[in-house]
């Protein structure tokens, strides 16, 4: 099914850096684990996947806990932090080349 | 006291009647670990201190006549079970410093019955892999054969309570995680129903597929724990509603999935289930043949789902939140170094194959697929469960492995095959120490499962009592 795996498109997809050693490793590998699974093409499944039928409820969002409440804790965990907020790199550049697409 | 048989029940009856105190109880396990947990590594960190103090709160509830039945029980809590102002790492080095921010509703609840916490234990990172090998911080031991693997993910939890190090534990299971180290250490260890116990404070791996469950020497004891952990919880959507527990199947039949047993087990550890099933003959069960065809597709399904959703969950950790931040020019690059720096090989293999199955052009032929797959198991379970009251699987085709045997991952994954089908399916599953088999010389534990449908855990422990003492 999936003869040729662009593990590099998947690594910037999942925002992981990846070593040329590792990368060689990871071209055997995840290749293998795809031919592992790949016996799911035989079973006899309906067009239409039925949604699995686990009990998931959305909770009404009544926002009970008073704002500040964990605010001190939250941020104590952060790596950096910004007056009451987590720090954070810049999302959006104007120089195409620096951003996160990149 | 000697640790390495003493039970829940018995500590509770012994502390009860004042025959030693719950800080004389704490400190025999604190000695034992100090002695021995350096040749076992079950545990990732110890909690002198906060134990003794929890154990001095619960000899005063004994004292006022408050005890509950795990009031000064002291236990081990696996790596990803938050527990507020301790650090819970998920044996990651990118959680390695994160101290958690509030209780999980598990842990809330033992504190509630005064329950004694002793440490966080060892696990495969993220609670992915099956011999805690992947943990960032050096694998657990078996108890039983040192130069072997414990089992996983939860083999910290499991070592614990095998080699005396704890009188119970907390562990999770997500395709097998508390039933195979329970077997590989011969202890006995269950994964609840889907949605019996809450999942609020439980670091995610794969969120439809996680279940925390106990660990104990006995089905009494992990009974006890259980009894204290389930329950509906509105922090968690996926729980269930509370109703009275389902009745106990009376009708004495047991299934057997002889087609699906046919390859890749060794032929005493399958030898070790037929036995088990014979004594069960004599304590007057049926065996009935049954047959469950879609199981053949449960690795796949599970080895599709499973990535997908930890791929999804991982993404979390961002280096911007919390836990390990790689210093870097962009918050992309951030991003990439960090979760580079702070992932293990096996974190990093799923996240990739969680993110190839969910990609546009795959969805449909792998995730997708896999979900319909899933579907088809649960009604397969479903129909064998007009006819059954349990059935019985083995635990693990193999017996534990010594270190670095299984260091290709499909080989690993393939040692799953008895165990995800349960956790595909939602349907509560045990394992129950049940005979042994020798490799170089050594005994090893096997493990044989019981599995029942959907709020059948008393079935599971009655059942399993039979099995249990069959076994003794």
């Amino acid at each position: 099914m999936a003869d040729k795996v662009d593990v590099v498109a998947l690594a910037k997809l999942a925002r992981l850096e990846v070593t040329d050693e590792e990368l060689a490793k990871l071209e055997k590998e995840i290749p293998a684990i795809l031919a592992f699974v790949d016996t799911i093409q035989k079973a006899k499944v309906g067009k239409e996947a039925k949604s699995p039928a686990l009990r998931n409820v959305m909770r009404a969002d009544e926002n009970p806990i008073e704002s500040g409440t964990y605010t001190e804790k939250i941020l104590a965990a952060a790596p950096a932090r910004d007056g009451d907020r987590v720090a954070v790199k810049q999302v959006i550049s104007r120089h195409k080349a620096k951003g996160i697409g990149q | 006291m000697d640790l390495s048989k003493l039970t829940i029940k018995e500590a509770r009856r012994a502390l009860d009647a004042k025959e030693y105190s719950a800080l004389e109880l704490s400190d025999a396990y604190l000695d034992a670990i100090a002695k021995k947990d350096k040749d076992i590594h079950a545990y990732l960190e110890v909690w002198v201190d906060s134990a003794r103090e929890e154990a001095k709160k619960a000899d005063a509830m004994i004292a006022r006549a408050e005890s509950q039945p795990l009031t000064g029980i002291p236990l081990a809590v696996k790596d990803n079970i938050l527990i507020e102002g301790r650090i819970a790492s998920s044996a990651s080095k990118i959680l390695e410093k994160y101290v958690a921010s509030y209780d999980a509703t598990v842990i809330k609840k033992l504190k509630e019955q005064g329950a004694v916490f002793l440490g966080r234990t060892n696990m495969d990172e993220f609670a992915l892999g099956g011999s805690t090998e992947n943990s960032a911080f050096s694998p657990t031991k078996n108890p039983h054969d040192t130069s072997r693997v414990p089992g996983g993910t939860s083999g910290g939890s499991t070592a614990a309570v095998a080699a005396g190090l704890a009188l119970g534990a907390l562990g999770s299971d997500t395709g097998g995680s508390v039933r195979q180290p329970s077997a590989f250490c011969g202890v006995v260890g269950m994964k609840p129903t889907y949605g019996a116990v809450s999942r609020y404070g439980l670091m995610a791996a794969a969120s439809s597929l996680d279940q925390i469950g106990p660990v104990a020497k006995t089905i009494a004891d992990a009974r006890i724990i259980y009894d204290a952990i389930h329950g509906r919880d509105e922090r968690d959507s996926t729980s269930l509603p509370d109703s009275t527990p389902a009745p106990v199947a009376t009708r004495k039949k047991i299934g057997v999935p002889r087609a699906f047993l046919k390859e890749g087990m060794d032929p005493d550890m399958l030898k070790a289930y037929e036995d088990s099933l014979t004594s069960l003959t004599k304590e007057g069960y049926e065996l009935i043949d049954v047959e469950l065809p879609t199981l053949t597709y449960a690795l796949a399904a599970y080895y599709i789902i499973n990535p997908a959703e930890v791929s999804t969950n991982l993404a979390r950790y961002d280096g911007v939140r919390y836990g390990l931040s790689m210093s870097a020019p962009t918050v992309g690059e951030t991003y990439e170094k960090t979760r580079a720096a702070g992932f293990g090989p096996e974190t990093r293999r799923r996240i990739l194959v969680g993110t190839f199955v969910l990609s546009a052009g795959y969805a449909d032929a792998y995730y997708r697929r896999a979900r319909a797959v899933r579907e088809l198991i649960r009604e397969d379970f479903a129909r064998v469960f007009k006819t059954v009251d349990v059935i019985a699987f083995p635990v693990s085709p193999v017996a534990p492995w010594k270190f670095g045997d299984k260091n290709d991952p499909v080989a690993m994954y393939a040692a799953d095959i008895f165990t995800v089908p349960m956790n595909l399916a939602g349907v509560p599953g045990i394992s129950i120490p049940a005979g042994s088999v020798e490799r170089d010389g050594k005994k090893l534990p096997v493990g044989f499962q019981l599995v029942a449908s959907h709020g059948g855990e008393e079935t599971l422990f009655s059942i399993g009592e039979d099995v249990e003492r069959a076994g003794n």
